[in-house]
């Protein structure tokens, strides 16, 4: 049953299993274990971004495409639903067309990039994949009467989804089922879903020639596969499963900005979360997201404590002080690269090995 | 001669600035191997490389069964039954040896009978069908390489130097091999240095040198023949056993 559920792609590491089972327990049971709203937000990041990474992990993990345009189809998804709640109405309607927009929109973009650009060499692809990604994010800022500009678009949500809504009146196991714990529950089993699509897409004959072409597409082609078609095919795919990714996290914060979807940043959060987590691995998405927001967001507390903790020595509580904690992220991924540099999922995998 | 299945009329290859393949002219007779001999540098690999459309040919016929297929690229070239075993071998490390060999299948899933036949002559893929090609020693690979190739029936097969830095034990497996692939009149084109193993082999030899065909007669009368050996490959077999 698991083994069909996970597409005959097993963790093999116990180490890994135990880690994942830990995670998807802790992501399922979010909104009964955690007081407050940061931990229920930072649960639901790591769902987003395990959808967005995994999409991103099949793009340069499975078929050797570096691409930098994945933020713009993330952000296609997070504007295609926000604009049309914003401008249709909070319905479910509206966020549906705005959903299938996006990923028709996604989608177009994708195939047109990938038939134009797959055909040059890699590093020409990542280059007009910055570019495309550039201009779009500076045409999001600039079209403020639709996008609403630098400063993105609020939004209500259907009213099953909003924070005052009471699915029923009693608390279940403490916690009152209001539209936001329904909410978390549609990212976390869309998440879910769209996570396990992609452990299949990786693990049918479909992926399987995408892993050759990434190892020797010259081979590939003189096998009789068409590695144009088949890179194209898994941008629109990656592209697609982006583009979700943003539908659910507008969802989620009820907004939608450049901030939170097209910055370059949050693209070199993606890559940083491939290779902490394992490329070409898709469990290493489920690590590396976890691991990076779960640092990201109380790395400033758990700093914070320790530079108060040693507040009687000299230098260390300037070290240790939250405003460095950039700087000691920075510390950790070359450390994790330096000793993992086949991602975390990669060394547990060969431990067993 | 039996009926050509490949002919190369005045074929030029450029790489970059390179001009490699200046005018080649050889036929390859149907049911038969043809075996390209020369010395290092001759252009025996750009050959295959360009039949298989991985270098274009900037003039010149490559005519397969009929058809111009010069110009055309490598999946339709493959998909048309060629198939190709390159010296680099070209195995997909991370993929098991069952993945390998399925992807190599044009029609579906291999068939059960004719895997048999290939564990037959290459034990060891059968032994590590499920692990990862990458963990296969360079014979192995060198086996999981030649075996992709015949995992279906195909038309042409153009070999690049199999023997290379390979076991004896494995060569006479090879050997073992093309021999019942000649049985089954598939036709085959093989590049190769061990003249002992072109010798055993060969239908035709045909050498190069300098990007030109400059001999073409039986293998039988080449190899009896050492003078021509040592004047167009620099070899006799008493120095290349």
């Amino acid at each position: 049953m698991i083994n069909a559920v996970l597409s005959g792609d097993l963790p093999r590491s116990r180490v890994l299993s135990a880690a994942l089972v830990v995670i998807l327990v802790v992501l399922a049971s979010a909104p009964f274990i955690f007081d407050g709203a940061q931990a229920i937000n930072t649960s639901a990041k790591i769902c987003v971004f395990i959808v967005l990474v995994a999409s991103y992990d099949l793009l340069l993990g499975y078929t050797g495409i570096v691409s930098f345009a994945h933020t713009m189809f993330y952000g296609i998804g997070g504007y295609g639903v926000g604009l049309a709640l914003y401008g249709w109405g909070a319905t479910w309607s509206s966020a549906a067309t705005g959903l299938v927009l996006a990923l028709a929109a996604g989608i177009v973009l994708a195939l047109v990039i990938g038939l134009f650009s797959l055909r040059v060499r890699a590093i020409f692809y990542a280059m007009v994949t910055l570019a495309v990604a550039s201009a779009f994010a500076i045409l999001a800022g600039q079209l403020s009467d639709i996008t609403g500009g630098e400063d993105g678009r609020s939004f209500r949500v259907p009213e099953l989804l909003r924070p005052g809504f009471r699915l029923i009146d009693a608390p279940v196991l403490g916690t009152q089922i209001t539209g936001r714990v329904i909410a978390y529950y549609i990212v976390f089993v869309s998440a879910l879903v769209l996570f396990l699509a992609g452990l299949r897409i990786v693990n049918s004959p479909f992926g399987r020639v995408l892993q050759a072409i990434r190892e020797n597409d010259f081979r590939a082609e003189a096998l009789g596969y068409r590695t144009v078609y088949y890179r194209t095919a898994a941008n629109c795919l990656a592209a697609g499963m982006a583009v979700l990714a943003g539908a659910l996290n507008a969802l989620w914060l009820r907004y939608t900005g450049p901030d939170t979807t097209l910055s370059f940043a949050i693209m070199l959060d993606i890559l940083l979360m491939v290779v902490i987590g394992g490329m070409g691995t898709m469990y290493g998405a489920v690590l590396g997201a976890t691991l990076f927001i779960v640092a990201q967001n109380y790395l400033q507390k758990l700093m914070g404590t320790a530079s108060k903790a040693t507040e009687a020595l000299p230098l260390l509580p300037n070290l240790l002080h939250p405003d460095r904690w950039l700087l000691w992220l920075g510390i950790l991924f070359v450390l994790s690269v330096y000793f993992f540099p086949t991602g975390i999922v990669g060394k547990l995998r060969q431990r067993r090995g | 001669m039996a009926e050509a299945l490949l002919t190369l009329e005045g074929v030029h290859t450029y790489i970059g600035q390179y001009h490699i393949l200046q005018g080649v002219d050889f036929t390859v007779p149907r049911g038969t191997m043809t075996v390209l001999l020369g010395r290092n540098g001759a252009g025996k690999t750009t050959t295959l490389r360009t039949i298989m459309g991985l270098w274009k040919p900037s003039r010149g016929k490559v005519i397969f069964d009929g058809a111009e297929i010069g110009g055309r690229a490598t999946p339709d070239i493959a998909l048309a039954g060629i198939a190709y075993v390159p010296e680099s071998m070209g195995v997909f490390a991370d993929l098991t040896v069952r993945e390998n060999m399925v992807l190599a299948a044009q029609k579906g899933a291999p068939d059960a009978a004719r895997l048999e036949w290939i564990f037959g002559f290459f034990p060891a893929l059968k032994r590590f069908w499920t692990h990862p090609a990458g963990v296969l020693s360079g014979g192995q690979k060198q086996m999981l390489s030649i075996a992709r190739a015949v995992v279906e029936p195909r038309r042409l097969i153009l070999i690049d130097e199999p023997t290379k830095g390979i076991a004896p034990a494995i060569i006479e497996n090879m050997i073992r091999a093309f021999t019942e692939l000649k049985r089954d009149e598939t036709t085959i084109l093989l590049v190769e240095q061990n003249f002992r193993f072109a010798q055993a082999l060969g239908d035709w030899a045909v050498v190069m040198d300098d990007g030109r065909i400059v001999h073409r007669e039986t293998m039988a009368e080449l190899s009896a023949d050492t003078a021509t050996q040592t004047r167009l490959l620099g070899l006799s077999l008493e120095t290349h056993g």
